[in-house]
């Protein structure tokens, strides 16, 4: 399937039938999650009604680290196995975990100043998921420094998986560190702690989170192979004519 | 609703502010880069490279 895909051409055809109905799927799952958020899930006992920041705040932390993760192996499709579109894949892949690194930071901190009383604290979650945003956006950065792709590809995948070292101390911060931070809830050996009134209202954002996060990665790459034909067809044209002229 | 109603409205807001932001870059982007390209076609680059 991914060799198949390895065409841009048949890539953008299938994209692009898949496309609407990711689309759909993404806004049906949003939909119902905020309902559920709103108006099913409880409030908490001990946070009351600030906990439904946490609808928000956990599936975009899973999606930041989730579209590091892409990219790393996008990064890897780049470097070992030279897939025409794993560039094409990791550059549509960083403005979108940014994006969601971003959300995760903000409504955390938003969540930390009535529950902990302050918006920062430079504890080792909130500092990694700081330098993981740091990364995405020294990695759009060096997209943008180096203008021919298959050269930023290259230097921006090395970039990826050194940078892939933050992804298990983010996600084990909360294990190794003593942090202000509360520990995994969800993932976690032994089974989720949350009650089932507020975890399944969660998933079900989770999965519209991801979901739109998929859609906008799909339309990323089909458009950033359009900036490579716009970019491409003059070169090829000029090359054309070279021929003729000679 | 609750004392820290102004904490929760802020966190869906600009939840929805880079979600919409996110979205009309993709769909901006997009159609920019398939005006170019038609462009491009119209004055007839492209023709002998899209014959596959």
């Amino acid at each position: 399937m991914i060799r198949e895909l390895a065409n841009p051409s048949r890539f953008m055809a299938y994209s692009g039938r898949l496309l609407p109905w990711l689309a759909g799927a993404a806004a049906l799952a949003l939909g119902v999650g905020l309902y559920m958020t709103w108006f099913t899930a409880p409030a908490d006992y001990q946070q009351g009604e600030t906990v439904r920041i946490m609808y928000l705040h956990v599936p975009a932390a899973w999606l930041s680290l989730f579209f590091y993760a892409t990219m790393a192996a996008s990064a890897l499709g780049t470097l070992v196995w030279r897939h025409p579109l794993a560039d094409v894949s990791q550059k549509a892949a960083a403005p979108i975990g940014a994006a969601f690194t971003f959300i995760c930071l903000v409504t955390g901190s938003l969540w930390g100043k009535p529950m902990w009383g302050t918006y920062w604290q430079w504890d080792a979650r909130l500092t990694s998921m700081l330098v993981m945003l740091l990364i995405y956006l020294g990695i759009m950065a060096l997209w943008r420094a180096i203008e021919e792709p298959s050269r930023a590809a290259r230097a921006v995948s090395i970039l990826t998986l050194v940078g892939a070292v933050n992804v298990p101390i983010v996600k084990f911060s909360v294990d190794w560190w003593n942090t202000l931070h509360q520990p995994a809830s969800v993932f976690r050996l032994g089974g989720p702690t949350i009650h089932s009134s507020m975890l399944i209202p969660l998933l079900v954002m989770a999965l519209g989170f991801t979901l739109l996060g998929v859609t906008l990665h799909l339309s990323g790459m089909r458009t950033e192979i359009l900036r490579r034909r716009v970019r491409t067809l003059p070169v090829l044209e000029a090359g054309r004519l070279g021929a003729q002229a000679a | 609703m609750t004392t820290h109603a102004s904490f929760i409205i802020g966190a869906y807001s600009i939840t929805a502010l880079v979600v919409a932001g996110l979205i009309l870059r993709a769909y901006v982007d997009h159609r920019l880069q398939q005006r170019a390209l038609a462009a491009l076609e119209a004055r007839g680059a492209g023709r002998r490279s899209r014959r596959g």
